[in-house]
């Protein structure tokens, strides 16, 4: 690799029907680093991490990714989406799944070969998820069906990965899978961005902290401004200001 | 019989006609299964009406503009106004408050009005008597010509290429396109490459079924195959299958009685193939649903018989005891006849044992009890300790519970409770069995 | 009066009552249940004829509107069924109840009066014709009393229920919760859906209706955020789209109803355009 930072975002701002939710947001990721994100509800948090993904538009900034603009073609970044945003009774597999995050490999009219299925079985075994390979996906538990997610993003074998709540209501062994595996990639000197919701595990689970509340509180080592008063300016209600403005704008 | 001599001539395929009748609803009846599973499980089906009913104006003014039938043109047409009708939706809904549904309604309303209008116009001017363009509306399998069959294959040979080429980005777009996007699949062009597989569908199936029951034709076929299979390609190749048979009913239906319409038949065929796949699909289907609710049931009697056996002779302390019939029906609200199969049932498992109208639990039934009211009495302490629910409030949920609890989450049940020798009503929990079962491993 | 006059009072009849009572379908995002019952009424209808052999009004309207809710509750049923989705349910009831309907009509096309270009597109320019006649006195045409009484019904169904119709369609876990079932005013209000189709059926046929339920509601909801005015600005829609429709069928001699839905569409995006020049110029 080189000294680039594996992301860079720079006075990024993303609105939503012309109401902005993300303000002048800047920072650089050191890397192999676990980062947790956090931030009230509407805070902006899956939407930043679409905005790294390219996946929204932006009113203004950048996103570089080793100092060059996202090249998704080759699996740079593997993003975690929530569990929600797809439909669950689609006709495919817990395998089937998984082997989605080897389909950039493909050509066209070109067929997944051996090779991307074993991978594909080996990112379930290292999520326990083996035995439930050949399930229909909405027959897998909550916790089961982030797993299934998870797995198919390490087929995907990149250096960084954006998690989008993956430890939102899924049972504890999954909790614990999971952050075996945040372990496992850190190991790996692999960057990863949590979106995370429990303030009481944030100094165990990561490294670093990213606050946000529309634009960034505070992003740093989680033992340096993960403290009471930054948690204050995050949830309190000292946004009005900033609410009230993007209304204005937004009219 | 007349009947029996049209059906020889309709399957032997002796007549051209009929082979390019067969053909093309063989085509379309293909096709649509295996397009329509994408707009299924793309949410598209009543946008695929509203792209058939767009194509109506398409086909009127490629007519007026060239001023004959020429199917190539009139298709061309079709497959424009169709996929306009597509655009205009989109932009609707995202331009205005206006929802999908209304967008759809007000698209395919204007557009077919506008259809209707045109097609009026031709027919009143005179030269639309001949022009056969009403038969667009519920198609005409018997009309087919050969030159028109060699379009319709073309158009399926193209539509085939595409799938086979994008199946992979199809469907994962199809599953999960936020995630197609961070692949860097262009989901702009995805969403292009969808419409155009559904508009040119749309257009192959004008002739045969008609602009009305186009979308019918698209998703019923897929909906079908939906119910026999978790996998997409085996899906695809079932909506394949049953859009083939379809195609096949309508054409024979229409040339035995060249009067009916095509598509109508098509829809119904189709309708019933899918009405059979809702009720006998295995795992899915409403008779395995059912078959399994009965099964719970017959399992529930049985559990409720071994369990107030076991209370009757715990409380009594007398495990040898046979009981007649009316007096275990009074232990519990049984009906006489569940009641008596629940027995012959248990007797079958060697979990009671019968003599003359009498019973009582065997070795095998008493453990069998013991582990049913221990669940029972398990998950009440549960309730009270880690809910704090109070005692009175628990027992409803644990005469739930005591049918569902696995092995496994009663292990952990164990773990976490620490054995607890007592239920909320301080009611003995028996572990009979268990320490049996734990001293024989 | 002239037959032309008695045209466009049908039209403006059609088109008002299918508008009010198809504003409530674009507030409760039913639009496309709307398009499933214009279709399904047909068998209901047909039906109706092969076992009256007349076209008396009354067997019509039962027919209708068993069909109506027969569709609304099967959508119903199929989708909660999870089996299907919500939209392709609503696709195939419809779709396959409508080819039932269009199969009985070219089985009994001798005993039944009306035949498929009747279905898709109406005969509005024959309903003059078509007299009511009672104790040996002609009333005048017989659609103009069908579809009065309706629109009548109609209106007195919206006033005398139009707390319960405004909850249930704003915000139906509030009306749940105040003791006003959704589930009762979905159905009471789809038994008027299919009561108004099938009254405007012979005029405007079983999809043009569509254009007549779906365009004014969806340009009042356009301009309007008040239910009030968005009722009575449907109310001008439609009758504007009914005269202007006849006025383009006459200039270019077409088809009235399809014209009707062409001028609701330019209607449509008139308001459409409007909105969003509108829109722009504020932002500004």
């Amino acid at each position: 690799m080189n000294e680039h930072p594996p992301i860079e975002v720079h006075d990024l701002t993303v609105a939503y029907r012309k109401k902005p939710v993300l303000w002048d947001i800047d920072f650089s990721i050191p890397k192999g680093k676990l980062i947790g994100m956090i931030g009230p509800n509407g805070a902006g948090k899956s939407t930043l991490l679409k905005a790294i993904m390219g996946l929204l538009p932006l009113v203004s900034g950048f996103v570089k990714v080793y100092g060059k603009p996202l090249n998704k073609k080759n699996n740079q970044i593997a993003y975690v989406p929530q569990r929600e945003s797809v439909d669950w009774d689609f006709p495919t597999s817990a395998l089937d799944v998984v082997t989605m995050g080897r389909y950039n490999n493909l050509s066209l009219f070109g067929r997944l070969k051996k090779e991307d299925i074993e991978i594909a079985r080996q990112s379930l075994d290292r999520l326990g998820m083996s035995d439930y390979a050949e399930r229909q996906i909405s027959q897998l538990s909550g916790g089961q069906q982030q797993r299934v997610f998870l797995a198919r993003a390490l087929t995907q074998n990149s250096e960084i990965y954006l998690m989008d709540e993956p430890l939102a209501g899924v049972d504890a062994s999954t909790e614990l899978a999971i952050i075996e595996l945040l372990k496992e990639l850190k190991e790996q000197n692999k960057t990863v961005i949590v979106v995370h919701h429990d303030l009481h595990t944030v100094a165990d689970y990561f490294d670093w902290v990213m606050m946000l509340n529309l634009r960034m509180v505070k992003f740093g080592p989680v033992d340096e401004v993960f403290n009471n008063e930054n948690l204050k300016i995050t949830y309190g209600g000292k946004l009005n200001l900033l609410s009230e403005m993007a209304e204005k704008v937004a009219q | 019989m007349d009947f029996w001599e049209q059906t020889v001539r309709f399957f032997s395929l002796v007549d051209a006609n009929v082979r390019y009748v067969l053909a093309g609803s063989v085509l379309l009846g293909g096709i649509s299964g295996g397009i329509g599973s994408f707009t299924y499980l793309q949410r598209r089906s009543l946008l695929s009406d509203t792209v058939a009913h767009s194509t109506l104006p398409g086909i009127g003014l490629a007519f007026l503009i060239i001023g004959r039938k020429d199917q190539l043109m009139l298709l061309l047409g079709a497959g424009l106004t169709g996929w306009l009708g597509a655009l205009c939706v989109n932009y609707i809904i995202s331009r205005t408050k206006i929802k999908l549904d209304a967008a759809l309604g007000i698209v395919l309303s204007v557009f077919f009005g506008l259809g209707i209008v045109i097609l009026t116009a031709i027919q009143k001017s005179g030269s639309g008597n001949q022009s056969g363009l009403d038969k667009f509306l519920f198609g005409q399998a018997a009309l087919i010509s050969k030159s028109d069959l060699y379009i319709l294959a073309l158009l399926t040979l193209l539509l085939t290429v595409l799938v086979v080429a994008y199946y992979y980005k199809l469907k994962v777009f199809t599953f999960d396109p936020e995630f197609a996007s961070s692949l860097g699949f262009s989901t702009g062009w995805l969403n292009l490459l969808s419409s155009t597989l559904l508009v040119v569908t749309v257009a192959i199936g004008l002739q045969i079924v008609g602009v009305v029951l186009m979308a019918a034709i698209l998703i019923i076929p897929a909906a079908a195959a939906r119910q026999w299979t978790q996998r997409l390609s085996r899906m695809i190749m079932l909506a394949v299958f049953f859009g083939t048979i379809s195609g096949i009913s309508g054409a024979y239906i229409s040339f035995l009685a060249p009067h009916l319409p095509t598509g109508p038949w098509m829809v119904i065929v189709a309708s019933f193939i899918l009405f059979f796949s809702v009720i006998a699909a295995p795992g899915r289907g409403a008779l395995s649903r059912l078959r399994v609710h009965l099964r719970n049931r017959k399992k529930m009697t049985r559990e409720h018989i071994l369990k107030v056996l076991f209370k009757e002779s715990m409380s009594r302390n007398k495990w040898d005891i046979y009981y007649p019939f009316d007096q275990i029906m009074q232990m519990w609200s049984f009906t006489s006849k569940e009641l008596r199969r629940g027995m012959r049932g248990l007797s079958k498992q060697g979990l009671i044992e019968v003599n003359e109208a009498m019973y009582k639990l065997t070795r095998d039934g008493i453990k069998e009890g013991s582990r049913i009211i221990r669940l029972h009495r398990l998950w009440e302490v549960y309730l009270t300790r880690y809910l704090d629910l109070p005692q009175d409030h628990v027992h409803r949920d644990a005469e739930e519970m005591e049918h569902i609890i696995t092995p496994e989450v009663e292990k952990e049940l164990l773990l976490l409770l620490d054995k607890p020798l007592f239920d909320p009503h301080l009611q003995e929990i028996p572990y009979l069995d268990y320490e049996e079962a734990n001293d024989e491993s | 009066m002239s037959p032309d006059f008695w045209i466009i009072v049908t039209a403006i009849l059609a088109a008002t009552s299918c508008g009010l009572i198809g504003a409530f379908l674009v507030l409760r995002q039913n639009a496309m249940l709307g398009d499933a019952i214009s279709h399904s009424v047909l068998p209901g209808l047909v039906l109706a004829f092969i076992i009256t052999s007349s076209n008396s009004v009354l067997p019509m309207l039962i027919g209708a509107t068993v069909m109506g809710l027969l569709t609304a509750y099967l959508t119903e049923l199929l989708s909660k069924s999870g089996l299907l989705y919500k939209d392709a349910s609503i696709g195939i009831v419809f779709t396959f109840l409508f080819s039932v309907g269009v199969i009985l009509l070219t089985l009994f096309a001798g005993d039944v009066h009306i035949d498929q270009d009747c279905v898709l597109y109406g005969e509005i320019a024959y309903t003059p014709w078509d007299r009511f006649i009672y104790a040996s006195t002609d009333l005048g045409p017989r659609s103009v009393w069908v579809l009065g009484g309706v629109l009548l019904a109609n209106i007195i169904f919206i006033v005398s229920f139009f707390k319960q119709l405004k909850i249930t369609s704003f915000d139906s876990e509030f009306a749940e919760s105040v003791g006003i079932s959704t589930k009762k005013w979905h159905y009471l209000l789809m038994t008027m859906v299919a009561l108004t189709v099938v009254a405007s059926f012979e005029a405007v046929g079983a999809i043009l209706v569509v254009a007549m339920l779906i365009i004014p509601g969806a340009v009042a909801y356009l301009l309007t955020n008040n239910l009030i005015k968005m009722l009575f600005l449907t109310a001008v829609v439609g009758i504007l789209s009914a005269l202007g429709g006849f006025q383009g069928a006459v200039i270019f001699d077409s088809s009235i109803a399809g014209f009707m839905a062409v001028f609701g569409g330019i209607i449509f995006v008139i308001a459409l355009f409007y909105k969003i020049i509108s829109g722009r110029i504020q932002t500004q």
